[in-house]
């Protein structure tokens, strides 16, 4: 199982489109958002947490269809089906690589593009926290979208489709905790429910998502 | 020897609800116009909404149905997990356009008794987003069913998406609450309650509700006998093209 995590690491890095591509469209659409509402710094500071938390899963769901895609297109994810390990195994470690390589960046990235729109000192912890919480959720959630259409022709839009109202507890909780934390109130209730819903995406998802590749296999 | 599973034979299916479609249409027609027609006409208005009180017979009703077709939706993909009965997972797939279409026309008569008594048509009030939130539900099930040409997988894979669906929907329509104050008032129809709305509205109301159960009913039937057809039409294709 750690071999099949540095390969797709290894894939991710070397043959280039993934690793970077999330990060800069993080990127440019934080930049984007003054433009739209423009640079008043209160109106930008009050919606930051949730433009940056849209941003961060739009992000994510850009390199969602290639969790399976590739592997599904070379046949390896015919070999991986047949492997030793559980094929519930390989999608958690498929997601865990899809998440050190789109959500880890962004949670590293998402400071210094909370500075850029001029989000409360004090809420840039919480806006860490509550991404590093909330990230591998949304990757665990995207590849069970992605099982569940890897085999159609034009799978990304319809992925979009099944994934994004997945998403939203996620997004809600995310968001909410970051706005509280900026707003000095108590930020616990959220904390909670957003690791909660983590860890029982980590925990249940893959086998959903390990049952759909197998009927996508067969 | 009588059984539930007979009715999984798609013959069997189609003669049965042949003979009582036609029963079921009338007394659907027949409730409906009774408990509408009562309703819009002969109960009184209400002392401070006024008229506008009486869309309640085509909201409170429509609501129910989006939120059970979704669940019978659930009972049907499992039943088609566990015993792999084909007409099963078509009457699943038959009940999500349908469940669909009442989360619609729930939204939108709730859109038009909100704007004069809310002032708005649209308030992000947790009722209001989780049925908004249902819809896309409903949307992205449908869409994987007319995305997959296989049958079977497509029936399996829709099921996969059903149950996370449902765990889902659950999970955002308690998250709402926590996000957001309502507008939208309580409960006011529950068994259980003390105090409920006043038998005047409450009785055509109970006539409108069984009128929108007996109409999900005739639908998803209806529906239900179009895709095994569509299905045996697809099979003598494929059957006509190998010879």
């Amino acid at each position: 199982m750690i071999a099949l995590l540095s390969r797709d690491l290894a894939l991710a890095v070397r043959a280039g489109g993934g690793f970077g591509l999330g990060l800069a469209f993080f990127l440019i659409v934080t930049v984007l958002v003054p433009f739209g509402v423009g640079p008043d710094s209160a109106i930008l500071s009050k919606i930051a947490p949730g433009i940056l938390w849209v941003g961060a899963l739009l992000a994510c769901l850009l390199s969602l269809d290639r969790i399976f895609a590739l592997d599904f297109e070379d046949g390896s994810l015919d070999l991986l089906a047949t492997a030793p390990i559980p094929l519930e195994g390989v999608v958690a470690m498929k997601a865990a690589a899809h998440w050190l390589t789109t959500g880890l960046p962004l949670v590293l990235a998402a400071p210094v593009l909370g500075v850029l729109l001029n989000l409360a000192p004090a809420a840039m912890g919480w806006l860490v926290l509550s991404l590093a919480l909330g990230t591998p959720a949304l990757s665990v959630i995207g590849a069970f979208g992605a099982a569940l259409t890897v085999g159609l022709k034009r799978g990304g839009l319809l992925l979009s489709l099944l994934v994004l109202p997945l998403y939203m507890p996620t997004l809600l909780f995310g968001a909410e905790l970051v706005a509280r934390g900026a707003a000095g109130l108590a930020t616990m209730v959220p904390t909670l429910m957003l690791a909660g819903i983590t860890l029982g995406a980590c925990a249940l998802l893959p086998f959903a998502a390990a049952a759909a590749l197998r009927v996508n296999l067969r | 020897m009588a059984s539930l599973w007979q009715y999984a034979n798609p013959q069997k299916f189609l003669q049965t609800t042949g003979a009582v479609l036609p029963v079921l249409a009338v007394l659907t027609a027949l409730t409906l116009v009774v408990g509408l027609v009562w309703g819009f006409f002969f109960t009184p208005d209400d002392y401070r909404q006024g008229a506008t009180v009486k869309i309640i017979y085509l909201h409170v009703p429509s609501a129910l149905m989006a939120i059970n077709a979704w669940l019978m939706m659930l009972v049907a993909s499992l039943v088609w997990l566990v015993r792999r009965h084909h007409v099963s997972a078509l009457a699943a797939r038959a009940a999500a356009p349908v469940g669909l279409t009442m989360t619609a026309i729930a939204l939108l008569t709730g859109a038009i008794w909100g704007q004069p008594m809310w002032g708005t048509w649209w308030a992000w009030d947790p009722r209001l987003t989780s049925f908004l939130i249902l819809g896309l539900f409903y949307l992205g099930y449908i869409a994987l069913w007319s995305a997959i040409e296989n049958p079977d997988a497509a029936a399996d894979l829709t099921t996969v998406l059903c149950m996370v669906g449902s765990v889902f929907a659950l999970l955002s329509r308690y998250a709402v609450n926590f996000w957001n104050q309502g507008l939208h008032q309580g409960a006011s129809l529950s068994m259980d309650a003390e105090e409920n709305v006043a038998d005047v509205f409450y009785i055509p109301l109970l006539v409108c509700i069984a009128g929108f159960v007996l109409l999900f009913i005739t639908l998803v039937l209806l529906r239900t006998r179009t895709e095994i057809r569509a299905r045996r039409i697809s099979a003598l294709l494929a059957r006509e093209r190998m010879a």
